[in-house]
Formats: C-alpha cells, structure tokens, sequence
C-alpha cells in the first residue's frame, strides 16, 4: 500500500519517464534491428511522442511540486509541453518523406528527436537552477547532433559545429549566472530566489540575472544573441530546421517565462529593461533583416527572429495578461512555423530540394492549394487579420499597452508593418509572377501538415475561446 | 421573423466565395459557373439588404438587427446598424452585382479567384460598416487589405506590383497605431463594446492620442492630402471593377470612421484639431483639384478629383453641424455611386482601346452618343451640378461649415469651380472635337453595359432631385450624434472654468441649491 502511494507521488511525471523510457527502448530497438529499422523507429518516435501528450492530459490537473522543489507541474507547464510536443511531433512528422527522400533514414533521427523533446519537457518544469540546466543541455546536446545530422554534407557539419560552440558559450553564460545567483542568494530554488530578491537586488545578483538572460536569449535566438541563426537555419537539414524553429522555442520561452516570473517578480524594473532593449532590437533586426533574403531558410531565420521579440513583449508587460499573450503567441507561432515549412520541404524539383524564393514563381498557378495555403500562413506571419497571427500579436500588444509600454508597442506595429514587406513580397511571387515549372507532387503528409495549420491560422477567429481559455488559465497559475 | 438579417448580408457573399472554390477546373464552363454564382450571389445580398431597408426605423437612432454573441472573451461579435452606417451598407451591397457584371467579359484569366476576392471583399466592406465592436471592427477594416491586395497585383495594369504594395503598406501603417489607440480605449473603459464606448467619456490626454492614432488610419484611407499618394496609383492599376470599390466603398471607411469613432468618442479632441481638418481638407479641395487639372490619364484625373471630393467631406464632418454631418454622409453617397460610375465610364473606353490617355481620344460622340450622355451625366454629377447628388452633398457641407469658419467655407468654393474646370476639360478632349482616326472604330455601349449604367443614372439624378430618402435615413442618428457631441464639448467647458474660476463654481454651486434646502 505505501509502495502503492509512494508511485502515485511520482504520476505527474509520468509523461517524462514514459518519454525516457520510451527513448531508451527505441534506441535498442534500433542497434538490435539495424539501419532497416530506421522508418519503424522514425514512425514510432512520432506515435510516442503523440502519446505521451495524451498522458499530460491525463494525469492528474493542479499544482505538484516533487524532487524537493526542483521539479513542477501546472496548468503553465502543461500548456506549453503539448505545445512542444505539437513542434516535434509536426517536425518528425515533416521529416518522414524528406528522409525517405534523400535516403537519410537513420533510426537515430527519432531517437534524437525524443531526447530533445525530454530535455524541453524537463526544462519546462524546471523550478530550480540546476533543473533548469539539466533540461537545457539534455535539449540542446541532442540538437547539435541532430543540426550535423548529414554528415557527408559541409553544410549541415558545419552548421552542427556553429551550433555547438556558440551554444556552448551561451550554456557557460549560464552556468556563471546560475553560480553568481546562486552565491548571491544562498538558494538555487526559484521560489528562493524569489524570496531573497523582494526587496531588491544587489548588483552581484544583477550579473547573475543578465548572464542567465545571456542563456535564454541564445536559446531562442533574440537579439544581440541570434547570430547563429541565419547560418544554423540554412546549413541544418530542412526538417530539422522546422523542428528548431518550432520546439526548442516554445521550450526556451518557457522557461525564460518561469524563471522571470516566478524567481525575479521583485526586481521586475531591472530585468524589464533588460527585456525592452532585446524585444525592440529583435523585433526590428528581423524585419529589416529579412527583407534582403534570397533563401527561403534564411528569411524564415530573421522572421522567427522577429517573432521572438514579439512574444517577449509579452513577458516585459510583467503581468498575468502578458504572459497569456506570450503564450497565445507561442501556440500560434508553432502553427505558422510548421505550416511554412511544410511547403518548403515541398520545394523539391527533379528529386532536389530548391530553397531559393524566386522557385516559388507563379506557384498559385502551378499548384493552386498549397499556394492558397501559404499565402494564409504568410498573411498570419504578418499579422493581418482576420487570420490568428493577428491575435498573436494583439493579445501581446494589448498587455504592454497595459503595462504603460507605449514606446515598445508603436515600434512593435511599426515594424510589423516592415515585417509585413516581406511576407507580402513572397505572396507576390507566389500570385503576380510569371509561373516557372511546378514542384513535384506534395508527398501526402506534408499536405496534411500544411492544411491543418493552414486551416487553425484561417478559421481561428470563428471559434478562439479554446485556445484563449487556455493559455489564460497557463499564465494564472505561475502567479 | 427573428432571423439574424445583418450576419446573412454579411456572410452570404462569404458563402457563396466558397461554393465557387468548390467549383473544379479552369474550362469554360468553371468559368462561367463562377461569373453566375458571384452575380447572383452579389444579387440575392442586395435583395436582403433591401429587407433591412423596408424594416429599418429610421425615427430611432439606436443600432437596429443587433445580435451579439460571445467571441473573443473581452470583445464580442456584436453587430448592428444605425442611419449612419445603413446607407453604407446599402451603397457596398448595391454596387457589387454592378461590379461583377463590369468584370463579365474583361476578366478572362483566373476568374474563379477573382470572383472568390471580390465576395471575400464584401463581407468584410460589408462587416466593417455594421460591426459595434472595436476588435471586430479592425477585424473586418484591415481584413479588407488582403483580397483588395489581390485584386491590383493579379488583375492590374503593368506597374500593379508597386501600386498593391503601396496599397497595402500604406493603409496598414496608419492602421497599426489605431489598433494601439483601440487597445488603451479597452483598458481605459474596460470594454470595446461601440454602443458603450459611444456613452464614455474619455480623459482629454487619452482622446488627444487616440484622435491622433485613428486620425492616422482613417486620414491614409479616406485619403486626405497629404498621405492620399497610395490612391492614384492604386486607381490607376486597379482593374476596372476593383477600382470602382476602392473609390465608391473603401475610401468610404475612413469616413465613416471619423463619424463612428473620432467624431463621437473624442468630441473634445475633434473639437481641437478640427482647424487641422479645414487645413488639410481646403488643400486636398483646391490642390488636388490643381493636380487633376494637369493629368494625362483619364484614371488618374478622377482618382485626384476623389480626394478633392473627399476634402467636402471631412470638412462636412468636423464642422460638426447637422448640414456639414448630413452632407458628408450624403457626398460620400453620392460620390460612391458618381466616381464608381465615372471609373466605369472610363472602363467601357479602355476595354475597347486598352489605353487611358487622355490624348488618344477625341469626338467619341460621333460614334459613341449613347456613351456620351451617359459620362455627360456623371460628369456633371461630379461637377457639382444642382439636379444631381453631386450637388445636395457639397451644398450641405459647405453650409455646414460656412456657419462655423466662413474662410474655411469661401476656399472650398473655389474647389468647386475647379472641379468644374477639369472635369468639363476632359469632357471636351475626349467626347468632342474632332474625331480621332484611332478610335474611328469603336463601338457604342453594348446591353450588358447598358444594364451596369441605367440604375447608376436613376440614382444620379433621383438623389439629386429628391435627397430626401438618405437624409431621412441618417437624420435620427446624426442629431444624436451631434448632441451627445455638443453636450460632451459643454461639459469640458464647463470644467475649464470651474478650474480657472474657482469661486466662480462655488457660487453657482449655491445658486443651484434647492430652494429650503439646510445645512
């Protein structure tokens, strides 16, 4: 019977022990079948990770904390776990034909995928430094290999490598925040932390705070930390770009979202400037930015850019209604993202993908839906209503004009007006040029990618109040 | 009969968009089906309309067909129309079976798109004028960039990628800031309800900002001068049909929205930078009149005599008394129908000769005298001519605001006989003088457009001999309007001068005590 209890505690994190066990099973699975396992595993990869969402939804709701405070699960952390779980499993899900296509089938891919996929699932419920850490690098070790996945390809090694050492450096960064938090306070607990900085910080922990912050920004590739993004994007293999432009992300955000929250809600005014500065710089580095990108990879890495600082416009209005609106936005932006490059991955002439804009010349001609659909998720990427991307945006926009940040928010619209430039400069190659040969065929699965996104970012406006709901439930339970 | 009537209006265009993307194939007959579905789709909406009309109180001026119904959580899908936004509804819904019909033989290329645009443009036009919430407003107002967008850069003339990227940039750009001003509305009043939001009063600060930041959007659509560069072009490369909406319905929004938002929700700050408006609107009046005066392209000419056009109606609105209001709601009317027509006119030309130069034509009477009576009758409703709407719309502005600023009023005169000036020169140029060998070959109208001109002449010369039935419409909403105005600017007096002279309050603050009354 005590035993009996004693496993119950441990049902909230079912859906990461499930996930590792499962990982660890497919990677045996793999070795004792060999490479002709690759699809078998690829395919189950996606089944589990469906599976385990269906687990967060079924484990028991409310608030748990376990491993002595280090670990927790809430309505916050739930939300975005499926929204993480939705990015990879899309991502895995993109990548199925391409592999097949390229004959790149390797069971590994899978494997990666689900440990990545742990690592943001743990970092997600990081209530301490060191948790925090552990799912960080659990994330992103299993990313360097992945981007370097190709490996008689320079460009996916070399973008591997990139990858590496710069991230590297950002997860050094912080590691020395978390030390100097950590000297500083006594506590590695968030809640600690939160508890010995409300009345105020000493400039020893304001280090600590801007390296950790240093971390985040790399993560999720926000101004000034981004550099590696265009290079990373373009290089890494398309499917697994769509997998680092969608789930890493959500993770990253997340947890920036919780540990400012939860850990530095008492020195709110230094970490805003910290937030106004990387928000304003990335919003407008990604829409000046992309303007001038021949290659579709590397425009799709300055406009998620962009996004980033959009969505941390939200977490700068430091309030219940901006943190629903980071995660409106994040819910969307996965959607956008997928949807996108779904048709990218749909560029394919003669059995090559092409990446070039200028291929997609005269494509609503060619092939009518899938350039229907992207004009939809370009439209959304924009912000232009009646399509979600506007209510992304609006929900974001709506806290900092709330929280008085009336300077971040005209030149957030100001350069989602530039933003807009380009996504409309690809609607017009799409509908006003001349048509060049038409793709091949979208493989069935990209297809279903790209209507349903393209659907949830059309028809979102007609029936909101799920999502809404939501996401305002995630962001209350952090407060 | 509790059906919801304005959401069918709204939606049925929608409905029928979808059924024509439904339609397969690219043939003659996919085609066809599309060009039918959207007329009688366009047709059946129309007819409805027309039921609102026959229902609609206008001795009332509270929203009529209200349904609301939970949507956003803070925002609601709150619909319904007054006398203000009734006509508007009525001009969008009327003049689109004219516009496909226009559109019938000259699209020839993807004209299941073009047809699916054109009905997703409606319900949006259509929604813009009868939503009563802000969210749901912007909703449809911006909404209405993307199928418009389509319509220059797919179906326009050879500089249409620049002329839709101006377009569309242009608009959003003023748009965004009104979307701020609507969200510091909503955390001000706690709502973005319109009806509630009509009954607020807003601090002076807030109004002064928010007045600004709608000013932006509306100033860039209406177009005022100087941010009216986008019309020209877009007018010029637009086709035919997707220049008639943008002249007769979209301009119309910024209108329309300084008589539902600025006007009402910020009489304080309307009040203050009404000298602004009179500024930019007589320099819109005389030198855009100047502009057009000076143009090679016949489009171009009408599309600048637009915003000269649009200067009386801004003027009419800021003036802020019962003339100028009802005078630029009726100028808007009556330049919806005269413009959209004048750009059909010019349409029936260049689908015969494919060019809008000026110079190219001359004395089409001898072999168009059908044609010619037809653009002498709008191009004297454009003039200004009494006996046609031209006429009621700028008068009644111009007294409107002639009780207010005299100097103001005696400019825009001059605009009138400019009008005159250039729209009688092109006149002469191309249906007089003698006959030019290169259009010694075309022919008259034909039936079809027979069909598209006849109802717009009726209403021409109907509305300029009996404008009753429009005024009558709007009067309710419009005297309500201007008395919650008046009523809001007396209440801001009333402070200042209780802030200035103290003692003067406390003394009519005694006075006001009740007879018998003790402390």
């Amino acid at each position: 019977m005590s035993a009996f209890s004693y496993l119950q505690d441990y049902l909230p994190v079912l859906p990461e022990i499930v996930l590792a066990l499962g990982a660890m099973l497919l990677l045996m699975a793999g070795v004792a079948l060999g490479e002709r396992s690759a699809t078998l595993v690829n395919s189950t990869s996606v089944i589990l990770l469906i599976g385990v969402a269906v687990l967060i939804v079924w484990v028991p709701g409310g608030r748990h904390v376990l491993f002595n405070g280090s670990f927790v699960v809430d309505d916050f952390a739930r939300f975005l776990k499926l929204l993480a779980l939705t990015g990879s499993a899309g991502a895995l899900l993109l990548s199925l034909d391409y592999l097949h296509a390229e004959r790149q089938e390797k069971f590994e891919y899978g494997v990666l995928f689900l440990l990545s996929t742990l690592g943001m699932l743990m970092l997600i419920s990081a209530a301490d430094l060191i948790a925090l850490y552990l799912g960080l690098e659990l994330m992103s070790l299993s990313l360097y290999v992945i981007a370097a996945y190709e490996r008689d390809n320079a460009r996916s090694t070399e973008a591997g490598l990139k990858y590496f050492v710069l991230g590297a450096l950002s997860s050094g960064m912080l590691l020395y925040g978390a030390s100097l938090i950590y000297g500083f306070t006594g506590t590695v607990n968030f809640a600690g932390i939160a508890k010995a900085t409300n009345s105020g910080a000493s400039i020893g922990l304001i280090f600590g705070l801007v390296f950790l912050f240093v971390g985040f920004c790399f993560k999720i590739s926000a101004v000034p930390f981004h550099m590696w993004t265009p290079d990373v994007y373009e290089g890494a293999p398309t499917p697994v770009t769509a997998f680092f432009a969608a789930a890493p992300k959500v993770a990253g955000i997340a947890i920036f979202v919780r540990a400012t929250m939860t850990a530095f809600p008492g020195i709110a005014h230094e970490w805003q400037q910290i937030l106004t500065f990387v928000s304003i710089a990335s919003m407008v580095l990604g829409a000046f930015a992309a303007i001038g990108q021949r290659n579709i990879k590397r425009l799709m890495a300055y406009s998620s850019i962009g996004h980033m600082g959009y969505a941390l416009v939200g977490l700068d209005a430091d309030s219940a209604q901006g943190v629903q609106g980071v995660l409106i936005y994040m819910s969307i932006y996965v959607t956008m993202t997928l949807g996108t490059f779904a048709v990218i991955l749909a560029m394919r002439r003669d059995g090559k993908l092409v990446e070039n804009i200028g291929d997609l010349a005269g494509l609503s001609r060619t092939q009518p839906t899938m350039a229907f659909f992207l004009a939809i998720l370009l439209f959304s990427l924009a912000g232009i209503p009646p399509l979600a991307g506007f209510f992304a945006k609006f929900y974001v926009f709506l806290a900092a004009i709330n929280a008085g940040l009336y300077v971040l928010a005209v030149i957030g619209v100001l350069t989602s007006v530039v933003g807009a430039y380009y996504y409309l400069a690809i609607v017009k190659i799409m509908y006003m040029d001349e048509p060049v040969r038409g793709f091949q065929t979208m493989p069935g699965l990209l297809g279903f990618v790209l209507g349903v996104t393209g659907l949830v970012n059309l028809l979102f406006f007609a029936y909101p109040a799920p999502l809404l709901g939501a996401a305002s439930a995630a962001a209350k339970s952090l407060f | 009969m509790n059906w919801p009537i304005l959401s069918v209006v709204t939606f049925l265009p929608l409905l029928g968009a979808l059924f024509i993307m439904l339609v397969r194939g690219d043939g003659r007959l996919a085609r066809g089906t599309a060009r039918w579905v959207a007329l009688w789709t366009t047709l059946v909406t129309f007819a409805i309309s027309l039921v609102m009309v026959w229902r609609f109180d206008p001795a009332s001026p509270e929203f009529q067909f209200v349904e609301k119904h939970p949507w956003l959580g803070f925002a609601s899908y709150h619909m319904g129309v007054d006398g203000i936004s009734l006509p508007f509804v009525i001009l969008t819904t009327a003049l689109m079976p004219i516009c496909i019909l226009a559109s019938w033989t000259v699209i020839q290329k993807r004209v299941k798109e073009y047809m699916i645009a054109f009905l997703v443009l409606e319900t949006l036009m259509v929604g813009t004028f009868s939503a009563l919430d802000l969210v749901l407003f912007y909703l449809f107002f911006e909404g209405g960039l993307i199928p418009m967008f389509l319509i220059i850069g797919v179906w326009g003339g050879p500089r249409r990628v620049y002329a839709s990227f101006k377009f569309f940039l242009y608009t959003l750009l003023g748009s965004v800031l009104m979307l701020l001003a609507i969200m510091a509305m909503y955390w001000e009043a706690g709502t973005t309800d319109i009806p509630t939001l009509l009954r607020h009063g807003f601090p002076l600060a807030l109004q002064k900002w928010a007045w600004l930041a709608f000013f932006a959007s509306f100033a860039v659509k209406l177009p005022m001068w100087p941010v009216h560069t986008w019309l020209p072009d877009a007018h010029v490369e637009a086709p035919t049909a997707g220049s008639v909406i943008l002249a007769a319905i979209l301009l119309k929004m910024g209108g329309y929205g300084f008589l539902r938002f600025s006007l009402p929700m910020f009489p304080s700050a309307s009040h203050d930078f009404a000298p602004l408006i009179f500024a930019l609107s007589v320099v819109a009046i005389i030198y855009t009149s100047l502009v057009a005066l000076m143009q090679e392209d016949v489009k171009k000419l009408i599309a600048y005599s637009s915003v000269a056009h649009m200067g009386f109606v801004t003027m009419g609105i800021f003036a802020a008394t019962a003339q100028g209001v009802a005078g630029g709601i009726f100028q808007m009317i009556s330049h919806g129908i005269v413009s959209g027509a004048l750009f059909l006119c010019v349409g029936v030309v260049y689908d015969r000769m494919h060019t809008r130069e000026i110079k190219f034509y001359g004395g089409l009477v001898n072999r168009m005298p059908l044609y010619a009576a037809v653009f002498m009758v709008f191009t004297l409703a454009n003039v200004g001519l009494p006996g046609t709407s031209g006429f009621v719309g700028e008068f009644l502005s111009l007294i409107g605001t002639f009780k207010i600023n005299t100097s103001v009023a005696f400019l825009a005169t001059i605009g009138v006989i400019l009008s005159a000036a250039y729209a009688l020169w092109l006149y002469r140029k191309m249906i007089f003088g003698d006959l030019k060998p290169a259009v010694a070959g075309i022919k008259d109208i034909g039936w079809r457009e027979c069909i598209i001109f006849a109802p717009l002449v009726a209403l021409t010369i109907l509305l300029g001999v009996a404008p009753k039935p429009v005024l009558d419409i709007s009067a309710a909403s419009v005297t309500q309007l201007l008395d919650r105005y008046d009523h809001a600017l007396a209440a801001v007096k009333a402070a200042e001068l209780a802030r200035d002279h103290p003692k003067l309050e406390l003394v009519s603050a005694k006075d006001r005590m009740p007879v018998g009354a003790t402390r």
